[in-house]
């Protein structure tokens, strides 16, 4: 058994968390929330410089080839540092899902770009009628010759206000869901932040051309495949971002003084304390059945894991953020206190990819984990 | 949680598994899987079957009798014990006072009470707390006077499980009433057919009698059954609460329930289909089992640590298991008693039932009392409330 992380994964960690300790410290962070431009090029630069944009692809498109371990440990620390660039937006979903479901041809024309920082993606599967579902889709791809073309709107799309580049999930004439890559510049956008401050947009596509991205009756495999690696990594990034929380409430409450002694003392208090301890460990625990899911070739099984992995997170943090605000009282609510953005990350979290409610669904209709 | 094992530690929980379904007599392990209890004699059986093959006291030196096991095969032999609804070994014997006889003990009194203690020739119960020492342990009163080459006991314990059944009892005992609480304290072993020891059965809602109070009035005991040294039994029975940090979840034993649970619950009926594919109990069973997985990996994280580092200092996460652990084994039960509705009302000793009725069906006997009964688990072994005391302190460092 080996539950620990390698020595390359550590040296990986510790290598992310130094560039963020640095660099991200929560006044800086403060300040790229308050910048018009969602992408901080200086770090984006630096994340390339690191290896980590091209962190799961293969050498030959200018990865890394690297596992997706590894990719949980970058995860995990942004999840600390409450990073803000579109890295899941443009890597761990916009280029998994070439290097998943391109063909060589248009992996070797996106990927390096990808990789040193000069490609931005964003993936676009959201609908305002979709709510959690992939296939119910009212964005249609229509066949133009060679190339497709693309109507229909797509909502929170991540990294959307940015993207070079975007992968649109549409239902052909042929009834699959396909993925398109669509130009940047061909698309109406509608940008914003986020509740968490990261950037994301609605897109509409209207008679917009598109080239297929590898065949689209394939397609949906590949997209459900790399939604089971961003949903165990955004675990990772959970957990990161959950630790915080637990030691920066701890840390005030030993500092924090009422009736002539440190919050600390009170039972009250150090219970709740204890609570937020006991859901991080178990939200830490399954985070790592999601990492181990990840190498199990049974699909089945390796997805309820992974579901049921978001299901402890999830709500986990729900709990031990509420409970971070409340241990903080008033200074938790402001914005210039570091805690309460770790609560909007982590609720955003909570409703990317599908919610508590439909994972719990999901889980118990496919026999739920324990079995003879 | 075979993604997290090694092929050879699927190997041996395989082997496991095969000795404990050919070698425990199938007509024990069919009774408790249907929520009958184990009577005395099935667990002097099971545990008597174990010895015999050098498997009922893995974790003791191996001279008396242990394995040379990784803590993750220990774990293993102890999930598939209790996935396989086998009676585990009696765990005042092979947890609590054989580990602390084997590490603290002299060699007379190891050679004296190992070898019957690992096969259950002798019975052993628990007498450390008392009507005014519960989670204030040291507070205990039960008085030891030495007289030449015995002691004088006299005092009360109390929670006392199946001290009806036990031939011997390891106490704590005040040896020095002058000493700071702890240290004042020792560890004696008392042969429970000595004059002046009654014992009084304490009933519990419900309906068993599973503990006890111990009364010893002049009770003379030889000097010679002290363990290790006088005045330094906090010390032993702290070695005895720390030395079980992962057993006290027996996820085992909550799978084996949440088994049951599903696979009862396919054949009730509520509302014209299963109630396992009623979407609220379907959901509140899921969520279960999410946390009793979560916790079976924080068990498998504390023992992965131990087997690279060695035994460690208790720390919070120990408590987390005992914490979550117990919240979990009686969500279990709850949902037992869901399955079951109106069926479980009634209060029965078995499931017979005069003729023209129907079947009475499996867990109507045992559902509720079972429910009951296990709301002792957030209480004995450091109730909740000190395990989330423990981890207060760790994590603020008061």
């Amino acid at each position: 058994m080996e539950l620990d992380l390698t020595e390359e994964q550590r040296m990986l960690g510790d290598a992310v968390k130094s560039l963020l300790d640095k660099r991200y410290e929560p006044n800086t962070r403060l300040a790229l929330l308050e910048s018009d431009d969602t992408v901080n090029r200086e770090m984006w630069k630096q994340y390339a410089e690191l290896g980590l944009l091209g962190l799961t692809f293969d050498e030959q498109y200018g990865g890394a080839g690297m596992g997706v371990g590894e990719l949980a440990v970058v995860m995990e620390a942004f999840g600390r540092a409450l990073v803000l660039e579109p890295f899941v937006a443009t890597v761990v979903l916009g280029g998994a899902l070439v290097a998943a479901a391109g063909s060589p041809e248009q992996k070797a024309a996106i990927l390096p770009g990808v990789a040193d920082g000069s490609t931005l993606l964003a993936f676009a599967y959201s609908e305002v009628n979709s709510r959690w579902s992939l296939t119910d889709l009212e964005t249609a791809a229509t066949a133009d010759g060679d190339s497709w073309r693309i109507d229909g709107e797509k909502i929170a799309v991540l990294g959307g206000d940015s993207a070079d580049q975007v992968i649109v999930s549409a239902r052909t004439p042929d009834g699959d869901v396909g993925l398109f890559l669509v130009d940047g510049a061909s698309i109406t956008r509608n940008p914003y932040r986020l509740q968490d401050g990261l950037g994301a947009a609605d897109l509409l596509f209207a008679g917009t051309p598109a080239t297929a991205l590898g065949a689209p009756a394939e397609a949906l495999a590949h997209v459900e495949s790399v939604l089971d690696v961003a949903t165990a990594v955004l675990c990772a990034e959970a957990v990161g971002a959950m630790d915080r929380m637990l030691w920066i409430t701890v840390d005030y409450l030993k500092t924090r003084v009422q009736f002539g002694q440190p919050i600390s003392v009170f039972q009250a208090l150090q219970f709740r304390a204890a609570d937020m301890f006991v859901w991080l460990e178990q939200a830490r625990s399954m985070s790592i059945v999601a990492r181990l899911a990840l190498a199990n070739d049974d699909v089945a099984e390796r997805r309820r894991a992974i579901q049921a992995a978001k299901i402890q997170v999830d709500t986990s943090s729900r709990r031990v953020g509420q409970e971070a605000i409340q241990l903080h009282g008033g200074i938790g609510m402001t914005m210039e206190y570091p805690v309460g953005h770790y609560v909007k990350r982590t609720a955003v979290i909570a409703k990317t990819f599908a919610d508590t409610d439909t994972l719990v669904e999901l889980v118990g209709a496919g026999g739920g984990l324990i079995t003879e | 949680m075979d993604i997290a094992l090694s092929k050879e530690e699927r190997a041996f929980a395989e082997k496991m598994r095969t000795f404990f379904t050919t070698e425990i007599p199938a007509e024990i392990r069919e009774r408790l899987a249907r929520g009958e209890h184990a009577t005395r004699e099935d667990i002097l059986t099971s545990q008597q079957i174990m010895n015999s093959h050098g498997i009922a006291v893995p974790h003791w030196p191996t001279q008396w009798g242990g394995q040379d096991w990784t803590p993750i095969q220990r774990h293993l032999w102890a999930e598939e014990m209790l996935l396989n609804f086998v009676p585990p070994p009696l765990a005042f014997n092979a947890q609590m006072v054989g580990p602390v006889i084997a590490e603290f003990g002299s060699e007379a009194i190891k050679e004296r009470f190992l070898p019957p203690t690992a096969n259950l020739d002798i019975w052993w119960c628990q007498g450390f707390s008392e009507p005014n020492a519960g989670s204030d342990l040291a507070s205990l009163k039960t008085t030891a006077v030495r007289e030449g080459d015995e002691y004088i006991v006299n005092g009360q314990k109390t929670w006392t499980t199946l001290a009806q059944w036990a031939n011997w009892i390891f106490c704590l005992v005040r040896t020095d009433p002058e000493a700071k609480k702890q240290r004042g304290i020792s560890f004696l072993l008392i042969d429970m057919s000595s004059p002046g020891v009654t014992v009084r059965p304490i009933q519990l809602i419900d309906g068993s009698h599973e503990v006890n109070e111990v009364f010893f009035d002049n009770v003379r005991v030889p000097a010679d059954q002290l363990v290790g040294e006088e005045n330094a039994g906090w010390d032993y029975a702290k070695f005895l609460l720390g030395n079980e940090r992962t057993g006290v979840v027996a996820v085992g034993q909550t799978k084996a329930r949440i088994l049951r649970i599903k696979r009862l619950a396919a054949q009730t009926m509520s509302g014209g289909r299963p109630l396992l594919e009623d979407p609220l109990f379907r959901a509140r069973l899921t969520r279960l089992e999410v946390e009793v997985t979560a916790i079976e990996m924080s068990v498998l994280r504390v023992l992965d640590s131990e087997g690279r580092n060695g035994p460690g200092k208790p720390d919070p996460v120990s408590s987390v298991l005992k914490l979550k652990g117990s919240e979990l084994q009686q969500e279990a039960t709850e949902l037992l008693v869901d399955v079951l509705g109106v069926a479980g009302l009634a209060y029965r000793e078995t499931d017979s039932i005069a003729g023209g009725f129907t079947a009475v069906p499996e867990g109507a006997v045992d559902a509720m009392p079972t429910y009951f009964n296990w709301r002792k688990a957030s209480i004995y072994s450091g109730s909740n409330e000190v395990q989330r005391t423990i981890i207060a302190k760790a994590i603020l460092k008061f």
